[in-house]
């Protein structure tokens, strides 16, 4: 491993904007807003992080349907089951390591058991604080993934993140939606839209296949593009619903091409790779498969840049990872 | 639709307790054990709720503008269905079928039988949620209440704590939390496991209106609720001190009795001493 680029911690805003040609900001709560505009059962709640979850803009546009909850996800994960059984439509906000970590008994029994109408709303997935293990989300999607009949969505950047809000306002049923919040990338055009439980083949190639999903999509269509420059020809799966799983298109995907690397910003158990695997095991496929993530450890803090080089989780790893399984 | 008539005369509310807790008592005779002690002891509290309180509409469980029975505590269903079944809200022949294989009444109420608000039993989340309803509720600008219930024991989970703190904040007066105090909880007496008193104090102290009352004294529950009715601004507290196995004198002397077991020739006995207490 190269050594990682020094850089400072900065402060709990820090972003993965850094570099990006295009930004939009706080693309969550823009686009709550306009879903509220249209559908009057639309309410908001936090836990004491209203500003720090880019939920505030909806709660300056309808102060009424706005609840603070203070610093108690319990209480958050609750009253929003609660007031989604008088025909609200609760969006709740915290952080993933909060929502899942102190409130997973609420979620599991009160959001999904109860088949309530609550989107979970969870900001600092992985890698994406400067903040170490208590503030890093790096397990949360094993932990929600497996909750029954609960939708789990990873989005990629700026766009999709508001295309997947507009969607969950629309769909009926409990939600878990990791947020990228602040100043975010630009990185997928708006043609490419987001649905529910659909996997979206961004590039295709007959060499390797990058599976992906949250933010490090925007790095595997990033090492794609070396790849092509040397005559490597790479597929690029975008799987932003982690439940549903589209197990038609990563099907599909993984018999054309066998040699397979999956990118998640997340721990490499329990996740997207774990998904994958699961899949080619039931329906035999033999594929060879290298899983790039946060391997099994609680990480440093640390700036951005510096972490995903520290973990291994760059665009210049993804390649790497993909020219060893072609060895 | 009809709303289910509600009355605040203590004779028929006497008379309508006795026939839940034969309901109980035939439910727990079938399934041999349970939850007896819990459904005979709440009996009186629920009767004042279901039938002087809250507005229902049998035909209609679903019906938007209904007041909300929340019961965070799912092991007390046997009185829950007790109480439905009396409401009319499910048919009293399906008592029979209490904690049977396949029975949509299970031991623990979930919340696709209809009249159960919430599936309970991971106690903590019953007042979150019914603060989520009083919500919700304002909001739409409907006056319904919502009536949560709650155990002692429940009062020693976090969450419980969270939501009172959250229904404070919010002024919810149209929330309205019963604590039963019946002393048991699985392990024990709450004062040895851990201990919950003052929990007047501990509830006024969270921005409740508190009252404390005996849980099996119709006439004070009656009262206890018009006192509600005349204070608004706040969250309402009831802690209600209940015996359990209220009714039944055996069951209400037995020493360790948060599930109870009992012989098949105790019940002959059970059911004589239900008819012939007050």
């Amino acid at each position: 491993m190269s050594t990682p680029p020094r850089g400072v911690t900065g402060n709990i805003l820090t972003s993965d904007a850094a570099g990006a040609a295009r930004t939009e900001t706080a693309p969550f709560g823009h686009a709550l807003v306009r879903a509220a505009e249209q559908d009057p059962r639309i309410v908001g709640l936090t836990a004491d992080l209203g500003k720090y979850t880019d939920i505030h803009v909806f709660a300056e546009k309808f102060p009424a349907r706005f609840f603070q909850m203070g610093m108690a996800e319990q209480s958050l994960v609750g009253a929003a089951c609660g007031l989604a059984r008088t025909g609200c439509v609760p969006f709740a906000t915290t952080y993933g390591v909060f929502a899942t970590r102190r409130a997973y008994d609420f979620i599991a029994i009160g959001a999904a058991l109860g088949r309530a109408n609550v989107k979970i709303i969870a900001g600092l997935p992985g890698l994406t604080t400067g903040y170490g293990g208590t503030h890093q989300a790096i397990e949360d999607l094993a932990l929600m993934r497996s909750i029954p009949g609960l939708t789990v969505i990873d989005p990629c950047d700026a766009t999709e993140t508001a295309q997947a809000t507009a969607a969950i306002a629309l769909h009926d049923g409990p939600v878990y939606m990791r947020l990228l919040r602040g100043v975010v990338p630009v990185t997928l055009e708006p043609h490419n839209k987001f649905e529910i439980g659909k996997a979206r083949l961004l590039l295709d190639g007959t060499d390797v296949a990058y599976i992906s999903t949250g933010l490090m999509t925007t790095r595997t269509l990033e090492a794609a593009r070396i790849l092509a420059a040397t005559g490597i020809k790479a597929a690029v799966l975008h799987v932003s619903t982690l439940k549903p799983f589209d197990r038609a298109a990563v099907g599909a995907l993984l018999s054309r091409v066998p040699r397979v690397v999956t990118a998640e910003n997340h721990v490499v158990t329990g996740g997207l790779a774990s998904a994958v695997a699961d899949l080619a095991v039931d329906e035999r496929l033999a594929i060879r498969l290298k899983r790039v993530g946060i391997p099994d450890c609680f990480c440093e803090s640390g700036s951005l840049p510096y972490l995903a080089e520290r973990y291994a989780m760059t665009a210049a790893h993804l390649v790497k990872a993909a020219q060893e399984i072609l060895k | 639709m009809n709303e289910l008539p509600l009355t605040r005369d203590p004779a028929a509310l006497r008379t309508r307790a006795k026939a839940l807790r034969r309901h109980v008592l035939r439910m727990a005779e079938i399934v041999g054990q349970g939850y007896v002690g819990q459904g005979l002891g709440i009996a009186d509290v629920l009767t004042v709720i279901y039938f002087s309180e809250l507005r229902t509409r049998p035909a209609e469980p679903g019906w938007v503008d209904r007041d909300r029975f929340v019961l965070s505590t799912g092991h007390y269903a046997i009185g829950l269905y007790a109480a439905l079944a009396e409401a009319g809200i499910i048919p009293v022949a399906e008592l029979a079928t209490y904690g049977a294989d396949g029975s949509r009444l299970e031991m623990s109420a979930p919340e696709t039988t209809p009249g159960v608000e919430m599936t309970g039993g991971s106690l903590g989340h019953g007042l979150a949620q019914s603060v989520g309803m009083a919500l919700g509720l304002r909001l739409q600008g409907r006056d319904a209440r919502v009536f949560n219930l709650l155990s002692d024991g429940e009062c020693q989970e976090g969450s419980t704590w969270e939501a009172a703190l959250a229904g404070a904040h919010h002024r919810l007066d149209r929330l309205i939390a019963i604590i039963d105090c019946n002393n048991q909880q699985a392990d024990g007496a709450p004062a040895k496991v851990m201990g919950l008193e003052p929990l007047h104090e501990k509830w006024a102290a969270f921005g409740w209106h508190t009252q404390r009352v005996n849980g099996n004294d119709i006439p004070a529950l009656l009262a206890a609720f018009t006192q509600i009715r005349a204070t608004p601004g706040k969250p309402h507290a009831i802690v209600v001190d209940t015996l359990m196995g209220k009714g039944v004198k055996t069951f209400e002397e037995r020493e360790k009795n948060h599930f109870i077991r009992v012989a098949p020739e105790e019940w002959a006995l059970a059911n004589r001493q239900l008819e012939e207490s007050a």
